[in-house]
């Protein structure tokens, strides 16, 4: 029933279009007409034309203002603050050029309309003008990529070495963490180790992994750095993590990273936004299938206490019998290879 | 090239018989596997706008389900069967959706549509040629482009559903059928279609870059050419180099698919079992299709440019400003677009200093781009503008292209584009230079040229009704996309009402699905005006808008071999618009210096 009267509406709809173009064809026979533009007809299209650009300009204008509450809020990295400044620059330049040609195009389209007798400047080169304005988008453009490409080149540098490992491991539908202990070195894996107890394939004779936990949701500690490492079991995935101004694709046979220093924690977080239900997020970003849309992991920021705290209770990768206190990942190197010295040591006796 | 001329008498298509001449076409030969470059260019323009149509339809419904994602619509249970069920989209459709939408728009409407209609309509007319220099190969062009948009179309009918990894496919998602149910026989469809389309765009290249270097009339030198023909050369030459290597990207992925290599896949994990693949990248994929993939967008964009270069100045009694600046320009941006291609990429994991290369080269693109901008605003200034539709669109082609160029810039700045890749913000971008500046320009070009390809006028009052609406239903739609990327929502989620970061996406989404509703809507009137004036529109005069270019110099019926007796000579270039002295406010292409003498600049004889 519905199928028909939708087929109806829409017939009827298309039988409607068509007689007004006959109304129209009819319009124009009786007013003599031939096509050709009118003087009404720039006059109407020339006043338009300003009337969009006001209308427009204006309505971008609101638009903007009140889509503000929509922004994400501060970076919570430390590289992020520095993006973030650097797009508030790219977005104030691009305004300006954006306001002056749209202005310029609109009202040259209505003030030059055609009149009769009037005739056009004939005005086919100017090499003064065009070198003008070859250059100056040239500086300036020379000054975007110069600035841009020294915070690329910071932010993709190779982490220092202090950075706590973290291993994100995307699947279809969902992401996995596991922290690499005490020697911060992750356990080598291999996707042909996959069983259902052991979902990320650490491989059980790499003495690294026997520190490594496994936890479904991803705690850093502020003010800390981390290094992602990031691997994906099956397709493309991409972790993004909006807040911290970090993303990287997550490639099946690879291991790609990301260097990040978290400066705002969860709670510090849900006062400036002023909602305390807020929390920080991972979400998928690369087309994964069917629930690419629900592939999210909760992340949280927080002081090294509660952080330390939260570790304590996370599964091994691997459950020890012995039951050893988890061990924090170290921030100097000498203390990692000192516990792995030890560990060693317990492991040969 | 035959020097006779057979009249016909082409008024419509509705049949028309006339057995007063000897010319041997049948109904086959003469609209159906036609070599004539006026009935090619139509083919192509008809194909594309039924394409459109399919493609725009698929946009609307799944801005149905991003507008209101926990709204029910019976309708589409009976539009889509079980695809629809219980009027909810199905999430796995919803990503064929946007794939095809995106794969139908780029290259069947904007690449076929654009250099298809334009290239095979204009490029004989204005170098002054009887026709293409192979007909027969340009009617293999046109059938394969038929035959790409079948076989795509045929793919919404599978079973599993049509290709569904987005219309960029990267594998292993494409791959792998495990994966996502279209990447099946969808996926194998949509491969087949796009060698199909391929093999149409190489042959229609070569023969478009054949004719423009060797078949131009006398006189017509490669200064005097028309900024149309630049554009479709250059446009050409691109897709000859480019459209190989997605071939190349294509075939290894067919082999990926179905012949057990490795070219892309390696340490596969998947329904519980692990795949045999080793040593592949999917990496190489992006490569491979990238540099197709820029190159592309160009290619759908330099033809627009070309149609606004030959509108704007025509319809603003006034040479283009900086003819050779113009054809420098679109060198200088073809030759870049080979080597930005990593832009796409720079957060796939390749190593940041190839990051650093495309950064620079992608941003020294905006400097042409932006000399292109000026050289409008310069040509407008002081100019004597006859507002016409396509002058409409022509414009609005220019406010697109700054609007969507600024993002741009952004964008391929790599230290940006981290927290912006993959979001709305790009979805925006993109929708504003191809989806907008260049379907402004396939507009002007249609409303511009069609005397020339119908022999009558469209209906300018529906022609403005069409352009008005669709500007505010265009920016209405994509303008407020930049604020739901710039809060962090991904692009190709079925929906936002999974985590609650995201309101913007969800509020802003409905504004959105209402101008494109709207916007979508008023490309009835265009089609309608279209096909209706195709019958019923005002007969053309020869000349309708004025111009100096060659094409409005043969007669308005359709003959084989354009011109009755000789093909006209060519003496000046095409824009002595508005000369000082001269008696009209336009001197076609074919007039000699010597019938001008009051109007000739120190240094034309």
């Amino acid at each position: 029933m519905i199928k028909l009267l939708t087929l109806i509406v829409i017939a009827l709809a298309a039988v409607t279009i068509w007689r007004l173009m006959r109304v129209l064809e009819l319009v124009r026979d009786l007013r003599n007409e031939d096509e050709q533009i009118t003087d009404k007809d720039n006059r109407v299209n020339g006043r338009l034309m300003l009337w969009f650009l006001v209308l427009g300009m204006g309505g971008m204008t609101y638009f903007t203002i009140d889509a503000k509450k929509y922004l994400l809020p501060v970076a919570a990295s430390k590289h992020g603050a520095l993006t973030d400044s650097y797009l508030y620059i790219n977005f104030a330049l691009i305004i300006v050029v954006f306001f002056i040609t749209q202005i310029l195009l609109f009202y040259f389209a209505w003030k030059y309309q055609h009149k009769k007798g009037q005739k056009a400047f004939f005005y086919p080169v100017d090499h003064k003008l065009e070198f003008i304005w070859t250059i100056i988008p040239a500086v300036v453009l020379m000054g975007l990529i110069v600035y841009g490409l020294k915070l690329w080149i910071n932010i993709t540098a190779p982490a220092p070495k202090e950075a706590m490992v973290i291993e994100v491991y995307g699947k279809q539908f969902d992401w996995t963490a596991r922290y690499s202990g005490g020697d911060n070195t992750l356990g080598r894996s291999n996707f042909k180790l996959i069983t259902d107890d052991n979902q990320l394939g650490v491989d059980s004779l790499d003495e690294n992994g026997k520190d490594d936990k496994i936890t479904r949701e991803l705690h850093l500690p502020v003010g800390s750095k981390v290094i992602f490492k990031f691997h994906s079991r099956d397709v493309l995935h991409s972790a993004y993590f909006p807040h911290l101004r970090a993303q990287m694709n997550c490639v099946p046979g690879m291991t790609t990273e990301f260097f990040v220093e978290p400066t705002i924690t969860t709670d510090s977080m849900r006062l400036i936004t002023g909602n305390p239900k807020f929390d920080y997020v991972l979400l998928c970003n690369k087309i994964c299938g069917v629930a690419h849309y629900n592939m999210r992991m909760k992340m949280v920021i927080e002081p090294a206490d509660d952080f330390k705290k939260w570790y304590k209770t996370q599964p091994y990768v691997f459950a020890r019998p012995d039951a050893a206190p988890a061990v924090v990942p170290a921030d100097t190197v000498k203390t990692a290879q000192a516990s792995a010295q030890n560990r060693k040591i317990v492991a040969s006796k | 090239m035959s020097t006779h001329s057979h009249g016909h008498a082409e008024d419509s298509h509705a049949g028309h018989d006339h057995h007063d001449h000897e010319h041997h076409d049948t109904f086959w030969t003469k609209y159906v596997f036609s070599q004539d470059h006026k009935m090619i260019s139509k083919q192509f323009l008809v194909t594309a706008i039924i394409m459109a149509l399919l493609a725009m339809f698929m946009s609307l419904i799944f801005r149905l389900q991003l507008g209101w994602p926990s709204e029910k619509f019976p309708f589409l249970e009976s539009i889509l069967g079980h695809w629809g069920k219980d009027g909810k989209l199905d999430p796995n459709f919803y990503l064929a959706l946007v794939t095809i939408h995106g794969t139908i728009m780029v290259f069947f409407v904007l690449t076929g549509g654009l250099s298809g209609t334009f290239s095979n309509l204009l490029i004989p007319f204005q170098v002054g040629a009887r026709d293409m220099a192979s007909g027969f190969l340009n009617m293999l062009s046109y059938w394969f482009f038929f035959g790409s948009c079948a076989v795509m179309t045929a793919s919404l009918f599978v079973q599993a559903g049509p290709a569904s990894a987005g219309w960029t496919i990267y594998p292993p998602l494409s791959a792998l059928p495990q994966a996502i149910p279209g990447s099946g026989l969808g996926m194998t469809l949509w491969l087949v279609s796009m060698v199909l389309f391929i093999g149409s765009a190489l042959l229609g290249g070569i023969n478009y870059v054949v004719t423009i270097l060797n078949l131009r009339t006398k006189g017509m030198s490669m200064t005097r050419l028309p900024l149309t023909i630049w554009a479709f050369l250059i446009t050409a030459i691109l897709g000859i180099l480019s459209f190989p290597v997605l071939f190349a990207a294509a075939l290894l992925l067919l082999f990926d698919r179905s012949f057990g290599t490795s070219f892309y896949l390696s340490d596969i994990f998947i329904n519980g079992a692990p795949l045999a693949h080793s040593g592949g990248s999917p990496i190489l994929f992006q490569h491979l299709f990238w540099f197709l993939g820029h190159p592309e967008v160009y290619i759908v964009l330099l033809p627009a440019l070309g149609l606004a270069s030959e509108v704007i100045s025509t319809q603003s009694r006034k040479p283009i400003f900086g003819y050779k600046a113009m054809i420098g320009s679109m060198l200088v941006i073809a030759f870049l677009s080979f080597i930005v291609w990593g832009h796409h990429m720079f957060i796939t994991g390749m190593n940041p200093f190839l990051g650093s290369v495309f950064v620079f080269t992608t941003l020294l693109v905006a400097i042409p781009s932006a000399v292109k901008v000026f050289n409008y605003l310069a040509t407008l200034w002081r100019a004597n503008i006859v507002l016409s539709p396509a002058m409409l669109f022509a414009i609005g082609l220019v406010s697109f292209f700054i609007s969507g160029g600024l993002t741009g810039i952004i964008l391929g700045d790599s230290a940006l584009d981290i927290n912006i890749h993959d979001t709305y913000f790009v979805v925006a971008h993109f929708h504003i230079v191809m989806g907008s500046s260049a379907i402004f320009g396939m507009f002007a070009g249609i409303y511009h040229w069609f005397p020339r390809m119908f022999g009558r006028m469209m209906n300018k009052r529906a022609g403005y009704i069409h352009f008005w609406l669709t500007i505010v239903g265009v920016y209405g739609t994509f303008f407020p996309m930049h604020f739901i990327g710039l809060s962090g929502a991904p692009r190709r989620y079925y929906a936002y009402t999974a985590y609650e970061g995201f309101d913007a996406a969800l509020n802003i989404n409905a504004l959105v699905s209402v101008f494109a509703i709207l916007g979508g809507l008023a490309q009835l009137i265009f089609v309608f005006n279209f096909f209706y004036s195709m019958y019923r529109g005002k007969k053309a005069v020869q000349n309708p808008w004025g111009s100096t270019t060659l094409e409005w110099t043969a007669p308005v019926e359709h003959l084989h071999g354009n011109w009755p007796g000789e093909i006209p000579t060519v003496y000046r270039w095409p824009y002595d618009y508005g000369k000082p002295g001269a008696d009209e406010d336009f001197i076609q292409q074919t007039v000699p210096y010597s019938e001008t003498p009051k109007s000739n600049l120190p240094g034309e004889a």
